[in-house]
């Protein structure tokens, strides 16, 4: 019934509002034709402004010798090392380490059918064994270790937080606020400064791929407490259950899907990092692909690339088969059974002690340079056939959209600018979505990087644009069809983690170095999110709304549109969030490719110690776009459709 | 069904790690390499992310563990985070330095934690360049003066109308921008932002006949694979770059050096000796880079091969 009333209200309202936009736009390139070029706030690749050269003063200032930050360097390097010296490097005095590959392999298939099945087990199985026979699998374990490290240390903090941001209204506020800023502001920002913290080593690579990890899981477990029905709470509440009880007998329960989402969120984001963490000399596949890379051998820097895709996909896998494995329920049968396989992984670690062949992955089936050779082939002919057509899009898309408003953003004053979309929140999101686009285009300004985050901004909405609209496409179709979910799944994963980097050079002589390629590479990163975020929230539509629809006469295309979108708002609005984080994370690594503006300045920042405060100063300048078009669509997204549904609805 | 599978999956395992007995041991035929020379220890070396420097750096490790006994532990590390681990003792030594004045004024002179130790024996040439066919079919390119004539021809979509001048990584030394102001050029700087972008830039000007012009640089493992052409700027005098702003000359030849850190210096570990001592040419280095980039050997498979064939160059470092 309410949403029926919201699409009533939708249709009264949209025209006025539209005419209105409309209006708006259109005085917009009216005084842009009369103001281009005054006060547009440009500044030289090398100039810098007094907050930049102070900001560049505080950094060694921080980095000082500190009892604390000391202690958690020493706990996170030892548990790092400690992982380590079990499954990837020499160590105690042996050749090899504590465990060699068979009894990792064992091990590891082992604990996936004990947490989830079979099937997942002899996945795990053939996709460690497949690293082994790429000729990677040191590096693989090297990237296991540090992965492992950071995602426990992020489940552990992330967990109880999400959960309390779940709980509270006022926390959730905050934790957003400060999860935005983890997710979007660049990884390079920190690292230089991560490595005066935490020293050159194991810990800072850890602690830089956390920061940047944790944020999905902390994100999802809150999503999911605030979407348990209220009736359920209301229920438990009403039969005396405490507020511990509720939780653990209601709200955990009921969000325990959704939490694992969170956490395959939180692995992929970690391996992600494997590469970005490697420039501080983080062990492992990362270093494989940079150092490919320096000689532009995309075939091995793909090989390394494949493998943490498979590393991706197994830990996924078993961790979304864990999550939905009924717990407490293990029949007699399957303990003696699980018994039995514990004893035989133990017998596989004696072996993998005892013997070379068991400790150290044979090299004779190197399958990886055959790998390396054939992606090679594949990078060239893709080149050769598609190479002029790339170009063309490439002019048309820069000179048709990307230009125009570029242009319309960088040389209109910084106060139109701010005027019109302050104006445009207002309209679209009321006191919501101004305030805070007021705020952060105030604090844009003071970043002294204005102009280059106008052409960041240009291209960050032609990006974001695309991957909405490719990924609601998918995640639609993903939703609604399990066989179409099952065979995109792998293809989205190896989007969201094979490493940018083992892509941009392909890119680069698909598309030249220009913006259009670092939009391209953002849309690659950022489509499946959106898609597998939009795709849960279509999966979630209770199966009796859509019955009751198909049962009236509904067309597919009814369904769609007037059921299963309206009802899955939410997790649509999450996924545009996402998206446009994931694009915003991604600007850094436009700017190795020619897109220049905040990117270019990010990295020049980690690059040369005299920038590293501009280099900040533009971290923060994408932080502060990012959440003002997060607040900006929530903000319209909360005015055009209002119905009471859950908890956590009058925060979205 | 799938019960019976699993079963039989774990019996066929059990049975399988049974019956596959024999084969060597771990730790058998493991003897510690035996070290010679003096006591040296752990040598920290940082390793930075191009070839020429890798180059050096495998070169070096390979003599300190082979001549010298010792533990070699190579960082790869982007160049300003090398210098941090000066002071914290992670890093003992940089073998290639490009200038960056802003870093030793910084660590060598204030902190006093870094020192010196003189030439690699490298010449660092920067400059523009062009792809082979073009210089061949435009000769006069390579003087600066006829770039206004062409600058229709380097246009790109990010150029804005004028002719594009590629620029690379933004951890280069470069004036371009300030070159291009000051010797009125029709052109804007348009940044690739990484090594590899340019490097693929020029491979693919080359390959397709575009036309390129760009910042790049010697020695470089690339112009094993492609010639590049150096444009003509206004001769470098000396002090004609003294102000960055008014610069509208050409790049000087730089002398890269070496510096380790003040501990290191001070530890007299043999590793310290052989790092003074290091010296040898571009064609050296270039000669290992390309074994590592288009041979594909590794580093230290490289460093045997060059260690092999140049004994007396090696013999000298080590005052043999």
């Amino acid at each position: 019934m309410a949403s029926i009333t919201g699409n009533v209200e939708i249709r009264v309202r949209k025209p006025h509002r539209g005419v209105i936009v409309g209006v708006l736009l259109v005085a917009w390139v009216a005084a842009w034709f009369v103001l281009k070029g005054i006060n547009t706030l440009a500044l030289g690749g090398q100039e810098t402004t007094g907050l930049h050269r102070w900001l560049t003063d505080q950094r060694d200032f921080l980095g000082g010798g500190n009892a604390f930050l000391d202690a958690i360097r020493v706990a996170v390097d030892q548990l790092v090392v400690l992982l380590q010296a079990v499954i990837a490097q020499p160590s105690y005095g042996r050749p090899v380490p504590v465990v060699g590959w068979l009894g990792v392999v064992a091990v590891a298939a082992y604990l996936a059918w004990a947490f989830g099945n079979w099937k997942v087990a002899v996945l795990t199985a053939a996709g460690l064994t497949f690293l082994g026979l790429q000729g990677l699998w040191q590096e693989s374990m090297d990237t296991l270790s540090l992965t492992i490290a950071a995602v426990l240390l992020a489940l552990l903090a992330g967990i109880p937080l999400g959960i309390w941001a779940g709980l509270s209204d006022r926390v959730f506020k905050v934790a957003t606020l400060l999860l935005d800023l983890m997710q979007t502001l660049p990884t390079f920002v920190y690292l230089a400064p991560l490595t005066l913290f935490f020293a050159i080593g194991p810990a800072a690579a850890t602690i830089a791929t956390l920061i940047y990890a944790a944020p999905p899981v902390i994100r999802l477990t809150a999503h999911a407490i605030r979407s348990v029905p209220r009736e359920s709470v209301e229920a438990a509440r009403s039969l005396g259950s405490s507020g511990g009880q509720t939780l653990v007998k209601v709200l955990l329960p009921m969000s325990r899907s959704t939490v694992v989402v969170g956490i395959n969120q939180t692995i992929m984001a970690a391996l992600s990092m494997v590469t970005v963490a490697a420039l501080i000399d983080a062990p492992g596949l990362g270093q494989t692909v940079l150092k490919a890379l320096q000689t532009l051998d995309v075939g091995v820097a793909f090989n390394a690339g494949l493998a943490i895709v498979v590393l991706a996909i197994v830990l996924d896998r078993v961790t979304t088969a864990a999550g939905d494995r009924p717990w407490r329920t293990a029949s007699l049968r399957r303990k003696v059974l699980l018994g039995a396989g514990a004893v035989a992984a133990l017998v596989a670690i004696w072996f993998s002690r005892t013997y070379v062949w068991a400790a150290e992955f044979p090299t004779g089936a190197n399958i990886g340079s055959k790998i390396a050779v054939a992606a090679t082939e594949v990078t060239n002919w893709v080149q050769d056939v598609f190479g002029g057509f790339t170009y063309g899009l490439r002019d048309v898309v820069t000179k048709g959209v990307l230009n125009p408003l570029e242009a319309l953003l960088t040389e209109s004053p910084w106060w139109l600018v701010a005027v019109v979309v302050v104006a445009l929140a207002g309209l679209l999101g009321s006191w919501r979505g101004a305030v805070p686009a007021a705020v952060c285009l105030g604090l844009l300004v003071a970043t002294g990087v204005w102009h280059d985050s106008m052409v960041t901004l240009a291209s960050t909405l032609l990006a974001t644009v695309v991957v909405v609209a490719v990924g609601l496409v998918l995640g639609v179709w993903t939703g609604r069809n399990q066989r179409a979910d099952s065979w995109l799944r792998p293809v989205l994963d190896a989007g969201q983690t094979m490493p940018p980097f083992v892509y941009l050079v392909p890119f680069l002589a698909l598309f030249g170095t220009s913006r259009f390629t670092a939009i391209a590479a953002a849309v690659v990163f950022a489509v499946p999110v959106t898609t597998k975020i939009v795709a849960d929230g279509i999966r979630a539509v209770p199966v009796a709304t859509v019955e009751a629809a198909n049962s009236v006469g509904s067309s597919t295309w009814q369904v769609i549109s007037k059921v299963q979108l309206p009802v899955a708002r939410r997790a649509i609005t999450l996924a545009i969030n996402q998206g446009l984080i994931y694009v915003l994370s991604m600007v850094v690594v436009g700017g190795l490719v020619g897109a220049g503006a905040l990117g270019y300045d990010v990295a020049a920042g980690f690059a040369q110690s005299e920038l590293y405060g501009k280099g900040l100063a533009a971290g923060l300048a994408i932080v502060l776009l990012g959440v003002m078009l997060d607040r900006i669509t929530q903000a319209a997204a909360r005015r055009t459709r209002k119905f009471k549904g859950s908890r956590g609805d009058n925060l979205w | 069904m799938t019960k019976k599978l699993r079963t039989a999956g774990v019996l066929t395992a059990v049975a399988l790690a049974l019956t596959a007995c024999g084969g060597a041991k771990v730790g058998e035929a493991e003897k510690p390499a035996a070290s010679g020379g003096k006591e040296c220890g752990t040598f920290n070396l940082a390793v930075s992310p191009w070839v020429g420097y890798e180059a050096n750096a495998a070169v070096v490790a390979y003599v300190a563990t082979k001549e010298l006994g010792c533990k070699v532990v190579k960082k790869n590390l982007k160049e300003e985070i090398s210098w941090q681990g000066f002071g914290t003792g992670e890093v003992d030594a940089v073998l290639e330095n490009w200038g960056h004045e802003d870093l030793k004024k910084k660590y060598v002179t204030d902190q006093k934690v870094a020192v010196v130790v003189g030439p690699s024996g490298n010449k660092g040439v920067i400059g523009w360049y062009l792809p082979p066919w073009l210089a061949a079919e435009k000769p006069e390119l390579k003087d600066w003066k006829n770039l206004n004539k062409n600058a229709a021809l380097f246009k790109t979509s990010e150029s804005g109308g004028k002719g594009q001048l590629l620029d690379g990584d933004p951890s280069f030394v470069t004036n371009d921008e300030a070159l291009v102001k000051n010797l009125k050029l029709d052109y804007k700087v348009v940044y690739a932002g990484s090594e590899t972008a340019l490097i693929q830039a020029f491979r693919d000007a080359e390959k397709n006949k575009k036309p390129v012009i760009g910042y790049f640089y010697e020695p470089q493992w690339f112009f094993n694979e492609l010639k590049l052409v150096k444009v003509d700027l206004p001769a470098y005098t000396a002090g004609c770059d003294a102000v960055p702003e008014k610069i509208a000359c050409d790049y000087p030849a730089y002398d890269l050096d070496k510096v380790v850190s003040k501990k290191f210096a001070d530890s007299g570990s043999p590793a310290y000796e052989l790092v003074k001592k290091f010296n040898w040419t571009n064609d050296d280095q270039n000669v290992v880079a390309k074994y590592i980039a288009e041979d594909k050997l590794t580093p230290d498979a490289a460093a045997e091969k060059w260690v092999k064939d140049n004994q007396s160059k090696v013999d000298a470092w080590l005052a043999k």
